[in-house]
Formats: structure tokens, C-alpha cells, sequence
């Protein structure tokens, strides 16, 4: 009787494993696409350089949140820079066209930050984001990341930040507040 | 008196040099398939303006003006026509993915708006390549819708 009790309690309990490790496949699935091949997972946690453009961009953010014209249009070259350095070849096909895609558009915006005065690099920035933000979704980020949205510029606005504190890149500090948590990416 | 008479001299006999280097024309008779106006569905009186405005350096037909005949206005051409192709061919619109299209709509709108485009060095002679207000909104509006559909 025993014997019968443990084993039944073995059977249940395996069973709950069971399902638990299925729904844990099927969170990481949903992660990115549903489209996620073997390559796409590694990667998710070592794409050293797509973790040197993300730091770039995180630093150009920085230098428009201080309204630093300069510094930004360093933070430029160096994203064109890191975006050159990119290599896609361990992805799979289908994301190698799709990333492929994003850093030319990318590439554009960052030239176009590093020459150019404030207003324009931030008008940049805007699609910029857009674009980084599709890079992360195939290469996956060690971080944790914030996706922040600012309703007023240019009748809405997203960038992405390390810290969930709001701080403007698209007003700097005639509005720094402005904007709100809408989207974490881990 | 001497030595202006020599710089004159010098300076003549290289301006006709000069005429002698050929520019690279922009000029191609075929019309591709990506065009912008072909795959897009635009209105006549924004296909005249696109045309007038923007084509002359953004399409691989240039309307040439007289004075491409002479250098050194000719490379001054050329090297404006490279650049604007570089940045945006309407001739081959439709071999951009839809990212990159929506990058250039964006553009295509700040850059009117802001007045930089058309340039003014552009203007200065086409003047029926400027936008008036009117114009200018009608432009914005169309790409803007275009944008919104991709």
C-alpha cells in the first residue's frame, strides 16, 4: 500500500515536471517570433557585437538626454562603427535578411547623427530606436531594457534605456520627465 | 602690370583647358519598373512637382541646363547629382525593403518642411523647383499617407 502511495506520488510528480519544463519551452518560444531556431537561442545571451552596438546607442541616448550636440555626434561615428563590425552569419537565414536590413537603415541614421545639430540628430534618433529596437528582438540582450515612450514628440515617440527612470532623449532637459515605462525587454 | 597680365594668361589658358575633361552624364533611356511613380500610386500634380523639384538629382535622368556645358560648373553638377542619387534614387524605389522606404519618406518630409531640399543652389536657376506653402503641404500630406500605408 505504501509502494502503490509513493509510486503514484512519483507518477504526479513527474507529470508536474513534465508540463512545467513544456511551459517553460513554450515561454522562451514566445520570447522573440515563434520562428526561433537553435542558432537564435546561443545567441541570445553571447552576441558580443550586438551587445557593443546596444552600449552605443545607450551612449548617443546619454549625450541627447544632456543635450550635448558634440558628444553625440561621437556616440555617431562609433555606432556607425560597431554596426560595420556586426556579423549575422549565426543567425539563420530568414534574420541574417531582416538584420541585414536594419543595419543599413541604422548605419544611415547614425551617419546622418554624427554630422548633423541637435534637432535633426534627434529626429534620427527616433528611428534609430525603431531599428535597434527590431535588432534586439532577433539577438536577444543580456540586460534588462526599457522601452520608453514620450507621447509629445513627433506625435509619439519610443527609445530604449538601461533604467527604468524616465529621461527624455528627445527633449533633454526642456522636458527630461517626460515619457513613461511601456514595454520591458529581457 | 606684368605679373597680372601672366596670372590673367594662366588663368585663361586652364579655364579652356578645363573644357576639355569630360563629365560623366546622368542620362539613361530606359525607364526601370521600380520607378516611384510606377509603383505608387500618385497623383498627376504631384508627378509634375516630383519631377520639376526633385528628379534632376534623385532619378538617373538629369534635365541638364545649358551651362553643363561648361566646366567647372559641369563637376559642380556632377558631384551634386552623385550625392542626391546616393541618398535617395526614385528610379529605384521599389528595390528598397519597406524599412528602409518608410527612412526615406521621413526624410523626404523633414527636408521639405525644413526647406533644405530643394537646394538653394538648385533653385537659384529652376525656379519653378521651388515649393510654395501650398505646395509644399500638398507634398507632405501625399508622402505622409504613403508612409502610413507601408
Amino acid at each position: 500500500m505504501k509502494n502503490l502511495k509513493m509510486s503514484i506520488a512519483a507518477v504526479l510528480l513527474l507529470a508536474v515536471s513534465f508540463t512545467n519544463a513544456q511551459e517553460k519551452e513554450k515561454m522562451n518560444h514566445d520570447h522573440g517570433d515563434m520562428k526561433m531556431d537553435h542558432s537564435k537561442m546561443t545567441n541570445m545571451k553571447s552576441d558580443a557585437k550586438a551587445e557593443a552596438i546596444l552600449s552605443d546607442y545607450f551612449n548617443l541616448k546619454d549625450a541627447l538626454v544632456g543635450d550635448d550636440t558634440k558628444k553625440a555626434a561621437q556616440e555617431g561615428s562609433k555606432l556607425v562603427a560597431s554596426l560595420k563590425a556586426f556579423d549575422a552569419s549565426s543567425y539563420s537565414k530568414e534574420n541574417q535578411e531582416e538584420l541585414a536590413d536594419i543595419i543599413e537603415d541604422a548605419t544611415e541614421h547614425a551617419e546622418h547623427i554624427s554630422e548633423s545639430a541637435i534637432d535633426h540628430q534627434r529626429e534620427h534618433f527616433k528611428t534609430l530606436s525603431k531599428d535597434i529596437t527590431d535588432l534586439v528582438a532577433i539577438t536577444g540582450t543580456k540586460s534588462t531594457l526599457y522601452e520608453q515612450f514620450c507621447p509629445m514628440y513627433d506625435k509619439g515617440s519610443a527609445w530604449l534605456s538601461t533604467s527604468k527612470e524616465v529621461k527624455n532623449p528627445y527633449y533633454g532637459s526642456r522636458m527630461l520627465k517626460c515619457g513613461k515605462v511601456q514595454k520591458t525587454i529581457q | 602690370m606684368r605679373i597680372v597680365k601672366i596670372i590673367v594668361l594662366v588663368l585663361l589658358v586652364a579655364f579652356v583647358g578645363i573644357q576639355f575633361i569630360p563629365a560623366e552624364r546622368n542620362q539613361s533611356d530606359t525607364e526601370p519598373s521600380t520607378d516611384f511613380m510606377l509603383v505608387n500610386n500618385v497623383p498627376e500634380k504631384i508627378q509634375k512637382k516630383l519631377q520639376v523639384s526633385c528628379y534632376d538629382c534623385h532619378s538617373n535622368n538629369t534635365q541638364y541646363p545649358w551651362y553643363n556645358k561648361i566646366q567647372p560648373a559641369a563637376w559642380f553638377l556632377e558631384d551634386h547629382i552623385k550625392e542626391g542619387k546616393a541618398e535617395l534614387n526614385f528610379n529605384e524605389w521599389d528595390s528598397l525593403s519597406s524599412r528602409r522606404k518608410a527612412s526615406k519618406l521621413r526624410s523626404i518630409i523633414k527636408q521639405i518642411e525644413s526647406g533644405e531640399m530643394p537646394l538653394d543652389s538648385y533653385t537659384l536657376i529652376h525656379t519653378d523647383a521651388t515649393f510654395s506653402e501650398a505646395e509644399a503641404a500638398e507634398m507632405i500630406n501625399f508622402i505622409t499617407q504613403l508612409k502610413d500605408s507601408l
